[in-house]
């Protein structure tokens, strides 16, 4: 198998003491989806902050085209992240600009292009995610969907090898939502993009998955083709896409928290 | 925690930040050339110039405001002793001296710690939440380059701007308490001012401005690069900006003004 375009090794990541991350390791090879599915806290955004090199990990190795993030010089972590195109959860546009200024920011700042072609090629990213009469509007003045959309135009400005997508589809309707599942299968196919897409969206995970990994509290339990995933049974993964709540009140911590409120502690014993 | 452990620690602390805030000064000196018009990128040199409008055009009614009456009541309060003495004509030296080598940047970079360093401290604070760092980092783009260094320039070109327009404003109202006490005219007023005020009183003002400069926008920067956490966060980063800012101010005020006295001595 080719050298993967991601490489995450033994990850782990520790904030005051609190294990987050337990000794992750995921390989996203090239021109692959890669869905990180995982419930609420279960380390999905921790994770993705330390591929992206915006953290440094505790332990572990990130490699990015096969080069260690947190190791590496300045100036080739400049250079992964000009192939690097990030959409954030909140979309994260520049509120002090309008839309075309925050796609063209990357263009403007990392390339020496003249003008009208970083014109045109602004026009032409807004274009392809639905956006091309929106350019001179401000962020605050878009849709919840209209900002993802815009976030994904300023993402793939650069024509980035990897694109990477914190929770697409959260807060949005379910048609826009589908909307922006096929606007990642699109970039996919046009431009050959390796793409990491985390979620806890089911329906959008295995609309435009090539594989699925999973987290629960800080460790990778599944690692697979989007149809063997769907028939595993392993029974946290089968928790998750059967939809089955924890018995939060018959939980041990829950328990002993009450006794502890109530001043039992010493009564059991 | 012992007396010694928190002696200790607040140390610890301190050097820390001011470690961190010389990093950063570093950092946005480094990137300041590439703010600059012909040599630096046109979209820097053009978000400079809105500054310059924020922080320096929008402040000139308050800063005229402040000096017109720190000026008069300077020059009320000393006549008020001086006039006992028959030395009224002090009073212009009192004046002059006192705001071109003080009073004028004091007040100039205390009024922009509470304007601009409370702004800059939210703006960047806010930016922080809502991911827009992160995202710049992503994007391979240098916060400290894109968001700090056209400030630093800005306020490097207007606040020495404010502080001659500060010490033109309270010399005048010098001039009115003057007219007002012993009909001396303006031109006259003027005459003396020249002849009692060397360029050093004005050049050692200006290089104080350009120290305070540099103290309010990389503090006012740094509150808001340490944010974290929500709204609230912001709120606090900005109220530190204006008491770090203020006291940093005072303490190079004391400082330059100690060695410019053992310089001159």
């Amino acid at each position: 198998m080719a050298d993967p375009m991601i490489a995450v090794d033994n990850l782990t990541v520790e904030y005051d003491g609190n294990r987050v991350l337990n000794g992750v390791s995921l390989d996203i090879q090239r021109d692959e989806v890669m869905v990180l599915l995982g419930g609420s806290g279960s380390g999905k955004t921790t994770m993705l902050r330390h591929i992206i090199g915006l953290e440094p990990p505790t332990s572990g190795t990130v490699r990015v085209r096969g080069v260690d993030i947190n190791r590496c010089s300045a100036k080739e972590l400049k250079a992964i992240r000009c192939t690097m195109g990030v959409a954030f959860q909140e979309s994260a546009l520049f509120n002090s600009l309008s839309v075309e200024e925050n796609v063209d920011l990357p263009l403007r700042e990392l390339t020496t292009l003249a003008d009208p072609i970083i014109e045109i090629m602004t026009y032409m990213k807004l274009a392809a995610v639905g956006l091309g009469e929106a350019g001179k509007r401000m962020p605050q003045e878009l849709s919840g969907g209209m900002k993802k959309r815009a976030a994904i135009a300023r993402a793939t400005a650069l024509d980035p090898e990897i694109l990477i997508f914190d929770e697409p589809s959260a807060g949005l309707d379910p048609i826009v939502a589908a909307g922006l599942d096929e606007l990642i299968l699109f970039l996919k196919r046009a431009f050959h993009m390796t793409i990491l897409v985390v979620t806890h969206e089911l329906a959008s995970a295995f609309r435009i998955a090539d594989r699925v990994a999973m987290l629960y509290e800080g460790s990778l339990i599944a690692v697979d083709s989007k149809d063997a995933f769907r028939a595993s049974t392993q029974p946290r993964v089968r928790q998750f896409l059967d939809r089955v709540p924890d018995p939060i009140t018959e939980s041990k911590a829950v328990q002993e928290h009450i006794r502890e409120l109530a001043g039992l502690t010493g009564a059991k014993n | 925690m012992n007396a010694l452990e928190a002696i200790g620690s607040g140390v610890i602390q301190g050097l820390d930040y001011v470690g961190g805030l010389t990093m950063q000064f570093w950092s946005g000196l480094r990137a300041s050339p590439r703010v600059l018009p012909f040599a630096g990128r046109r979209s820097r040199w053009q978000t400079a110039m809105r500054q310059m409008a924020a922080i320096g055009v929008d402040a000139l009614p308050i800063v005229a405001l402040m000096s017109v009456c720190a000026g008069f009541i300077l020059a009320m309060q000393t006549g008020t002793y001086l006039k006992r003495y028959g030395a009224l004509q002090y009073v212009m030296d009192v004046v002059a001296i006192g705001f071109t080598r003080e009073l004028g940047p004091l007040l100039t970079a205390l009024i922009i710690c509470g304007r601009s360093g409370s702004a800059f401290s939210a703006e960047i604070g806010t930016m922080v939440v809502t991911n827009e760092i992160d995202a710049l980092r992503t994007m391979a783009i240098d916060p400290i380059e894109l968001v700090l260094t056209p400030k630093y320039v800005a306020a490097m070109i207007v606040i020495p701007c404010l502080t001659i327009m500060s010490n033109t404003f309270g010399i005048l109202a010098g001039a009115a308490f003057m007219y007002i006490s012993t009909k001396i005219r303006l031109a006259m007023y003027l005459q003396y001012i020249f002849n009692s005020i060397e360029m050093r009183d004005i050049f050692t003002g200006l290089l104080k401005s350009l120290v305070f400069a540099t103290i309010i926008v990389n503090v006012g920067c740094m509150e808001g690069f340490k944010v974290k956490g929500g709204a609230d966060a912001v709120g606090r980063s900005t109220t530190s900006a204006v008491v770090r800012s203020t006291y940093l101010v005072i303490l190079a005020d004391a400082f330059f003004t100690a060695i410019f006295y053992l310089v001159h001595k």
